[in-house]
């Protein structure tokens, strides 16, 4: 029914079955949406924000999905500028996830400061002393970066393609790419440290300061870092789910391991430094507030010392170990593994400096302060995955996301496929014959 | 904001900020007007060329 949209020379699955992936992921964003509009028209009584919660798990999910969305600038950055070329197969569907995690980025921030109708006050009103308003500059600028990337994807239709004027722009586009890839680069390097440099800066909060170079805490350069390195794992962890979901092969195994290996050995040099800084915190900087290590990680139902050693090693240097060990690169099974494990290690670390920074008691007199998310939380977090679920949907249905899939998935047409395409074509030719006044050939 | 807005003030802040925010949409802007035109332009002596054709 609508193969005349597919991209040339691929296969996909029936109509029917597209519709009914598309109505369960459907049925949970709608849930979100309903979320959505409780928390715009009621106002965030419905979350269980509190005194002690100004920031929670929106922004965990903000934080969250900016550093999984990093592989687009990071594979950007590689491909464009450094101009590693097999990364070529993979970096639509790097931009494709980008913009996802982005537009889901400002979704829960539209969600989140309540009254969205005056989000544009901080670009008019900017308060110039706070990295947030650097955070909020540069997220819609890189968003606008993304968008660019994305629309020639999207041009690339093969029925738009067929337009002059869209062939001529998909083909400009691409041409200047490597000026918007710099800019998404540089936008990157900002917004993802300054998101990192909030709670560096919290001289209020022991568990979060950090010490600075010129204004910027260590935080700040750790962020960037991470999002660099573990962004790609998120990007190779979508397309093997989307290969298991089609299955097919999209990307060839040397593109994979190539993406692989730059991640270990970011992933390893960024353990090191977060190590060299959480060791300098612990045996520095927290003592200097009157803090020993151990105060932030006990008497409370959650956060124990399991989950510094889970951030650090497990989520941390494992990952970045087995990326970098060519052997168990190219094992599908020990890299799966490290990828996954990258993914819940920079998410971890994000829930750490959010939520875990507003437990920690400060005051002699402070207790634990654990939060709990309510439902409509839950479901505005949850929304942006069914919505990115959708978008990779459509995305991978209509448009030649990987440019490997037609050479690793050649299509042999069937012996009574061949045949019916011949009479099919023969009754065509007649047809026209007919119409242009010809006379039909007899019939036998 | 602008320079010309009521609240801004010539200080670095001011400058840092809002001359980072002004040099990125002025790239994106330019490059995306680069594009559009340069498209057009392709799309006309395509069409030219062919009408000669």
């Amino acid at each position: 029914m609508d193969s005349a949209l597919f991209p040339k020379g691929v296969q996909r699955c029936s109509m029917g079955k597209f519709f009914l992936g598309l109505s369960i992921a459907g049925a949970v964003l709608l849930w979100g949406v309903l979320g959505l509009f409780l928390c715009w028209i009621k106002g965030l009584n419905q979350t269980n924000m509190n005194d002690y919660y100004g920031f929670a798990i929106w922004i965990w999910a903000d934080l969250a999905v900016i550093a999984l969305g990093g592989g687009a600038f990071f594979t950007g950055l590689l491909r464009y500028i450094f101009g590693i070329d097999e990364l070529k197969n993979i970096i639509n569907f790097a931009v494709l996830i980008g913009f996802i995690c982005y537009s889901s980025a400002l979704l829960i921030l539209a969600i989140d400061v309540g009254q969205p109708l005056r989000s544009w006050f901080i670009f008019w009103h900017a308060n110039v002393h706070s990295m947030l308003t650097e955070v909020a500059f540069c997220l819609s600028c890189y968003f606008a970066v993304l968008t660019i990337e994305y629309i020639p994807l999207i041009l690339e239709n093969r029925q738009l393609d067929k337009v002059p004027f869209i062939h001529n722009l998909t083909h400009n586009m691409h041409h200047i790419m490597a000026v918007f890839a710099a800019t998404g680069a540089f936008l990157s390097f900002f917004h993802q440290g300054s998101l990192g440099g909030v709670p560096g800066v919290l001289f209020g909060r022991p568990f979060a300061f950090r010490e600075h170079i010129l204004v910027w805490p260590y935080s700040f350069f750790l962020f960037t870092w991470s999002a660099a390195a573990y962004g790609p794992c998120f990007t190779l962890f979508i397309t093997w789910i989307t290969e298991k979901i089609s299955g097919k092969q999209l990307v060839k195994d040397n593109v994979v391991q190539l993406l692989a290996k730059i991640s270990g050995w970011m992933i390893i040099t960024y353990i090191i430094a977060k190590i060299a800084d959480t060791v300098y915190w612990a045996m520095v900087t927290a003592p200097s507030k009157g803090f020993a290590l151990m105060d932030f990680y006990s008497n409370n139902a959650l956060y124990g010392i399991w989950i510094l050693f889970a951030e650090i090693v497990l989520c941390g240097v494992v990952p970045g170990l087995i990326l970098i060990s060519p052997k168990l690169r190219a094992n599908p099974t020990t890299r799966l593994i490290a990828i996954i494990l990258g993914v819940i290690g920079v998410s971890l670390n994000r829930w750490v400096l959010v939520l875990q920074v507003m437990a920690v008691p400060v005051m002699s007199f402070d207790t634990w302060a654990l939060y709990y998310p309510s439902w409509q939380e839950v479901a505005t977090t949850v929304l942006p995955v069914a919505y990115g679920v959708m978008m990779i949907m459509i995305s991978y249905r209509y448009l030649p996301i990987f440019p490997q899939e037609v050479e690793l998935n050649p299509i042999e047409p069937l012996p009574t496929e061949t045949v019916t395409e011949i009479e099919v074509d023969k009754e065509t030719a007649e047809e026209a014959m007919v119409s242009e006044g010809e006379p039909a050939p007899a019939q036998a | 904001m602008f320079p010309f807005s009521f609240e801004w003030v010539w200080d670095m802040g001011h400058l840092v900020f809002h001359g980072g925010l002004w040099y990125a949409l002025t790239i994106l802007g330019i490059g995306m007007t680069y594009c559009i035109i340069k498209s057009i332009v392709d799309t006309v002596k395509a069409d030219g060329s062919d009408s000669h054709h």
